[in-house]
């Protein structure tokens, strides 16, 4: 071992060190566990065992032993995959224009309006969560202003509803869409888009035959942020679905916690893992598809 | 002379820009604004009061919870900090070596793994090691938050080094300045924004964790933010608001510091 790889071991060894410990190293524990029984009070029992990953979308019936799909489980992956592309969606379709907005404003303000988006990001999303809450509660701002308008005469349920988690989330995560967007987009050329209207396009054309295809890097890049952090997401559903629209993270959490079943909830936090390892390699190839065709 | 053509004009998306921003802050302004009410609703408004600041500060359990906070968030960041700024020395303006990828991999790991993974499979471990050991404090959660706090600590760092120049180093050491002499003098007063933003960052991560803390406490280890979790249950009042509106000043004035440190250029 030469001088300068030593110096670079010792320099790399605490933060290796950190992350072995308390992020990487205890993924294969996880792993472990998954392929273990269950203990009466939570915990494991060292026997080898394929239930818990057999379990994770099939079941067998208590009285007739008869095999089916474990319905709830799949009802809560199709929730949160499905919750997660509309939020993907709806950020999106708001964040593009907002995206937009900022990338056409003077050079120097641009600074200020990101400023502006990145503070509530940056600020605790669990108070951002009680925010959303408050104002859709039945009792919240939303529903105290239509009563006293004479709109409705009994509050809106909005609380706890599907609804309820996709405009949490997206409240929660349109900065992620927001970023990327603009930062392929300052580095737009705005004179293809002057070169566009002289030869006779019209706005939508602009749009989307010059605008989105040069932008269309950080839209993937942002759909991916947004719909990675929404699948794995706890505290939302948590705090917006009070227990009746349940997500993956909650049903992780059931799992560790009232159901008492480590070996299942390992087996669902690997198969979380799976899809967002999925989603991140769909990016990774559509990225690097995309730089090697712009050269 | 009549109305220019305006080039970058898209229609609608003025409006629904505008209306982002104003539904970004709209809940975070009435949340802030409801702190201040003499009522009991978070709703309807009833005067203008302190009381509710006046009794999250009386508090004894939200007394505990936010020096646990902090100690932890200090211990986090400082930590995660001295680390990163190591890592970012070995890993910056260096030649392509072998393990490289491993060791980015590595340290953007927590930006990638969904933070419930994590957060169950450090249940799982530090259950056990708390069977083995006995030991039940503040340094699970220390250690927890280290490893999150590690890539936003490294992010500016390494940004900072990046642009940094290699020939003042290098003059430093034609000069028989040892290597540590190099770093004390030259190296360290131009990575400071870096490693200054860099804590920030990691800072304001560890005090506004909830997902990995709810797993990894043992009993009677709330941090702020798992203490709110644990009131939604019951009536809301506007205690919750005024805890929150503290933690959004501290979080605002952090970010937007970090903000302008890490725009300064040399």
């Amino acid at each position: 071992m030469d001088a300068t790889t030593r110096s670079r071991a010792l320099l790399l060894a605490p933060a290796l060190f950190i992350l072995t410990v308390a992020a990487s190293g205890p993924l294969l524990i996880v792993f472990v566990y998954s392929f273990l029984t269950p203990g009466d009070y939570g915990g494991v029992v060292w026997d080898f065992s394929t239930q818990a990953w057999f379990n994770v979308i099939a079941e067998r019936d208590f009285f007739t032993e008869e095999l089916g799909w474990a319905d709830a489980h799949l009802a809560v992956f199709w929730r949160s995959i499905k919750l997660s592309l509309l939020t993907a969606l709806l950020s999106f379709l708001v964040g593009f224009p907002t995206a937009y907005f900022i990338a056409t404003r003077p050079r120097r303000s641009r600074d200020m309006w990101m400023l502006l988006i990145m503070i509530p990001f940056w600020t605790n999303l669990l108070i951002r969560t009680f925010a959303i809450m408050e104002l859709i509660r039945n009792e919240g701002t939303i529903n105290t202003v239509l009563i006293a308008m004479g709109l409705v005469t009994a509050p809106v349920q909005m609380l706890y509803t599907e609804f309820s988690l996709l405009v949490g989330m997206t409240y929660v995560y349109l900065p992620l869409m927001i970023l990327p967007i603009y930062a392929s987009m300052e580095r737009f050329d705005f004179r293809l888009v002057e070169a566009g209207y002289d030869l006779y396009a019209s706005r939508w054309q602009v749009l989307r035959r010059i605008i989105f295809p040069l932008v269309k890097p950080g839209v993937i890049a942002g759909s991916i942020l947004v719909f990675v952090p929404c699948l794995g997401a706890y505290v939302t559903p948590r705090v917006l679905g009070g227990g009746k629209q349940i997500m993956l993270g909650n049903l992780i959490e059931l799992q560790f916690g009232q159901l008492r079943n480590w070996p299942l909830g390992a087996a669902l936090s690997l198969t979380l893992l799976v899809i967002v390892m999925v989603a991140l390699l769909i990016y990774v190839r559509a990225a690097g598809g995309e730089e090697a065709r712009h050269g | 002379m009549a109305r220019p053509f305006e080039v970058t004009r898209q229609p609608g998306f003025s409006a629904i820009a505008i209306a982002c921003f104003v539904l970004l802050y709209l809940p975070i302004v009435l949340l802030v604004i409801y702190s201040f009410n003499a009522g009991e609703s978070i709703s309807q408004w009833e005067g203008f009061s302190l009381r509710w600041y006046a009794s999250a500060w009386e508090n004894e359990q939200i007394q505990a919870a936010t020096i646990r906070s902090v100690v932890i968030a200090t211990g986090a960041s400082l930590i995660a900090t001295s680390a990163a700024v190591l890592a970012a020395l070995a890993t910056t303006r260096t030649a392509p070596w072998r393990g490289r990828t491993i060791v980015f991999a590595l340290v953007n790991q927590p930006l990638m793994v969904p933070e419930i993974v994590t957060a169950v499979a450090l249940l799982i471990f530090f259950s056990m090691i708390k069977v083995a050991t006995g030991y039940t404090g503040l340094w699970y959660l220390i250690l927890a938050h280290a490893a999150f706090c590690i890539p936003f600590a490294y992010m500016p760092v390494r940004a900072r080094l990046q642009g940094m120049d290699l020939s003042l180093e290098q003059a430093g050491a034609d000069l028989y300045g040892t290597p540590v002499k190099v770093f004390r003098h030259i190296t360290l007063p131009q990575l400071w924004p870096g490693i200054l933003a860099g804590a920030m960052l990691a800072f304001v991560i560890s005090l506004d964790d909830v997902v990995i803390t709810e797993f990894v406490k043992s009993a009677g280890q709330d941090t702020l933010p798992t203490y709110m979790l644990g009131q939604i249950r019951r009536t809301i009042t506007p205690e919750i608001n005024a805890i929150s509106t503290a933690l959004l000043a501290v979080s605002i004035l952090l970010v937007t510091a970090f903000f302008f440190i890490s725009r300064t250029r040399k």
